[in-house]
């Protein structure tokens, strides 16, 4: 593996702006997601859904469906195959098959206002629209309930009579919504505060939001008479996919392919199924291809969101602002099944800083929503809320600047994380440091306005990954990759391919690959395939660039070791050999008489992937009659290792900032006292807009490469949406004059707050 | 010898509420063996559901790696991400 820091070499194509690869197809609307695949004697399918928050499902009658004209298949949970066992790598943990199955179709309870109990497959939607209202259910409702700290409660609705709190000695007698306990820290945290000369205090709400994909769930499944299945969907990881569905029906892996379509945006939503199983358990009853395409409600009521979360956070620290200690407890939604980032969220909390006291208690509870799942840095915006909102009542407290509070507090390489890594290749430090330089800080805030800071963490991961790069016999060249493009990977891995060619990027495309073309592969999140797929598609080139040299030495009769590679041209340096230099479309034009095609694939797991830190800066006003708060200026700085697409890497700090903004001010789940959802719409539910937002200004440190990658890379779509939640709620605390302590700050929040 | 500590309190499940104490295994593999030997169970969980911070780099489904004579090795949960 080279160096990441790639010292004195000048690169030519990584740090460029090449036009992105996937555009054309996206504007034209030539692109094929997931709801645009179609096949000969395709059927519609359906999802019956529940719509109770809790209850027990006394029967299921299918019969008066399944005589409707044109209705070919009906499923249950009991045509998955009772023993789905196991995990699969998934989003933010592990996802247990058996409540993964559970969730997709309910089995014996349903546990949220949308669960699926039962699907159709018909030769029309409204044949199948009609089949829905024919499917008969008795339920026995059940007490519901909602909010995370009455799911703790002793007399609490307990959603699952198996559930025995994990992580608490002895073990529990009885069964509880807190699925686990989670602890970790380190040093004195009591002495600490005894040491304080100055303490702040709070607790902190944020509501569940959704990832808000543009793209809803969308499959097509068909299974074949020979055994061999076929699924087309939108997903960030065709392989996971595969797994999920050959789990859940019982299946060899080796009898389905799926077949990634373009996807409409993920972050980290897209990394279970829902829809998938369903589709090709229809279509193995029936013998037809199905496709199900979620409607946008549907999204909303069934498909996961992130954690709603309850915080609360004291900090210990001297006068001059040295934090000592600190303590935290976070109770974060899971939905209804186990499974929530809290643990994700202890870990990151407290990230950014060299804390030398700590202690840390999350909880894992369940309640009647849908299961959560993986959403940008999953677990650590919640906790950077509270964090980031405590620092900032600290630097008022002291009367400091709050981004030297921040520079004097900030980990440095070679200080421990609170989970036992030491922090390496870190540019918090720097990346603090620019902003406080940037443009934007240094302009005083504007009559009426308002300024927050705030910084964040993400791990970034490296893991599984496959590549291939094959050489057309034109000397042009194709990367085939294992991962689906969520976020411009597309452009990375061929940018990072044609420079170790030595090749213009014009002359390498990427595709992605089925289950079946290529090696397996992890899924596309924890902002790991840059990294890792990207370390795989070098090393694939790398083992290109050997051949072709091996090649020419051939042709030259001369030795390897004689053959440099520079520019995409072979050289000749034995000074007994007058021979002209051969480019990459000479050897590849006679690559037959040489050896044959010339390609290589690597499968690797990747280690090594540097952690990210970001820090934001937003400034904002609020209109004193409606409390509309307007973000008016916005910079976000981030520690990029090195940016391999600089402008796709701006646009992942643009996307998690505008995120972050949403969850902020507007995003929440609204539940009415039955425990039904009230808002499962766009309408209603407010996303920010492009007319919405400011130009998000950007700035990249690239002051740090990763010398674990071969050119630097560190995984940059998570940390993005970290800071974003207390910049602005800094900033709208100024305003308001008090500490904004629950998100969203909506207008009617603001204004209550704002008249007290 | 190298130090195995852990923040997690499922492995506290497993040790009978030990959370740190060393071992001689010199590689992951070996680790993950030795683990199961002393407390049953932990080897297999440890595989298939931790990561190891190993000297503070983080290591994830990595059976060959090296695990130093002073290593100070430290049970994490996996990370994936979004």
């Amino acid at each position: 593996m080279s160096d990441g820091n790639q010292g004195g070499v000048k690169l030519k194509v990584v740090g460029q702006r090449p036009v992105r690869p996937d555009g054309v197809d996206k504007v034209t609307g030539r692109a094929q997601f997931g709801a645009d695949f179609h096949l000969p004697g395709m059927l519609t399918g359906r999802i019956k859904r529940s719509p109770h928050a809790h209850a027990r499902i006394v029967s299921i009658d299918t019969s008066a469906a399944e005589k409707l004209a044109g209705v070919k298949a009906i499923v249950t949970s009991a045509d998955f195959d009772a023993g789905a066992a196991g995990e699969v790598e998934a989003g933010e943990s592990h996802a247990a098959m058996k409540e993964v199955a559970a969730n997709c179709l309910a089995h014996g309870k349903v546990l949220y206002q949308g669960h699926a109990v039962a699907a159709v497959a018909a030769t029309q939607p409204e044949i199948a629209a009609e089949a829905l209202d024919l499917i008969e259910i008795i339920y026995e409702v059940l007490p519901h309930v909602i909010d995370v700290e009455a799911a703790m409660a002793p007399d609490s609705p307990v959603l699952h009579d198996d559930m025995f709190t994990k992580g608490v000695t002895p073990k529990p007698g009885k069964a509880s919504n807190v699925a686990a306990r989670h602890v970790m820290g380190r040093g004195d945290v009591a002495a600490a505060f005894k040491a304080a000369e100055v303490t702040v205090e709070g607790r902190y709400e944020t509501a569940a939001v959704h990832q808000g994909y543009i793209e809803p769930h969308a499959c097509v499944a068909s299974w074949g008479a020979d055994g061999q299945s076929t699924i087309w969907c939108s997903s960030q990881g065709q392989f996971l996919v595969r797994a999920m569905v050959a789990k859940i029906l019982n299946m060899p892996l080796s009898d389905i392919k799926v077949i990634p379509a373009e996807i409409g945006g993920g972050f980290g939503g897209k990394t279970t199924v829902y829809l998938e199983p369903v589709a090709l358990a229809l279509s193995r009853k029936c013998g037809r291809p199905v496709k199900i395409v979620m409607s946008r409600e549907e999204v909303f009521l069934a498909s996961g969101p992130t954690s709603g979360a309850v915080m609360d956070v004291r900090l210990a620290a001297t006068k001059t602002g040295k934090i000592i200690g600190a303590e935290m407890t976070l109770k974060y939604q899971a939905g209804a099944f186990q499974g929530s980032p809290v643990n994700l969220g202890c870990m990151t909390a407290f990230a950014c800083y060299d804390v030398e006291a700590l202690a840390l208690v999350g909880y894992d509870v369940v309640s009647n929503r849908p299961k959560v799942a993986a959403y940008r840095a999953p677990g650590a915006p919640m906790a950077a809320f509270a964090v980031e909102s405590a620092i900032d009542d600290l630097a008022l407290k002291l009367g400091m600047d709050p981004i030297d509070l921040r520079l004097l507090n900030a980990v440095r390489d070679g200080a421990k994380t609170v989970y036992g890594a030491t922090v390496r290749y870190s540019a918090l430090v720097e990346t603090l440091e620019a902003i406080k330089a940037s443009p934007h800080y240094r302009t005083p805030v504007g009559n009426g306005q308002a300024r927050g800071v705030a910084a964040g963490f993400w791990f970034n991961v490296g893991g599984e990954s496959s590549a291939a790069v094959h050489v057309d016999e034109d000397g042009g060249v194709t990367v085939v990759s294992s991962n689906p493009d969520i976020g411009g990977s597309r452009a990375s891995m061929a940018m990072m391919a044609a420079e170790t060619l030595g090749l213009p990027i014009e002359r390498v495309r990427c595709t992605v690959a089925d289950t079946t073309s290529i090696g397996y592969s992890g899924s596309t999140g924890g902002s790991r395939v840059t990294f890792a797929t990207g370390m795989a598609v070098v090393e694939a080139a790398q083992k290109v660039v050997a051949d072709l040299k091996r090649r020419a030495a051939q042709t030259w009769e001369c030795d390897v070791g004689h053959v440099d590679w520079k520019d995409g041209v072979a050289t000749c340096t034995d000074p007994s050999k007058d021979v002209k230099p051969l480019s990459m479309k000479a050897i590849a034009g006679k690559s037959a008489k040489t050896g044959g095609p010339i390609a290589a694939e690597i499968s690797l797991n990747a280690q090594g992937a540097a952690a990210g830190y970001g820090v934001h800066v937003c400034d904002l006003e609020i209109d004193a009659e409606t409390g509309r708060t307007t973000v008016v200026r916005y910079t976000a700085a981030q520690d990029v290792g090195r940016a391999i697409h600089p402008a796709y890497v701006e646009g992942q700090l643009q996307g998690g900032a505008a995120q972050g903004i949403g969850w902020a001010l507007n995003e929440e789940y609204v539940y009415g006292k039955s425990g039904l959802l009230e808002n499962p719409s766009f309408l209603d539910y407010r996303m920010p807009v492009a007319s919405d937002l400011p130009m998000i200004d950007t700035i990249l440190i690239e002051t740090k490469p990763n010398p674990r990658h071969p050119y630097g890379a560190k995984g940059v779509g998570e940390v993005p949406i970290v800071p974003p939640l207390a910049a602005v709620g800094n900033a709208v605390s100024r305003i308001v004059g008090k500490r904004m302590r629950s998100l969203p700050m909506s207008p009617a929040k603001v204004l209550a707050e704002m008249s007290k | 010898m190298p130090r195995v500590t852990s923040i997690s309190g499922r492995v506290a499940d497993f040790t009978g509420g030990v959370s740190a104490f060393e071992v001689e295994a010199r590689t992951v593999r070996a680790l993950i063996r030795e683990l199961e030997a002393r407390f049953p169970g932990l080897g297999e969980f440890v595989e298939d559901q931790m990561a190891l911070a190993i000297d503070g780099e983080i290591f994830q489904d990595a059976l060959g790696a090296g695990i130093g004579a002073d290593s100070e090795i430290v049970l994490i949960p996996k990370i994936a991400g979004g």
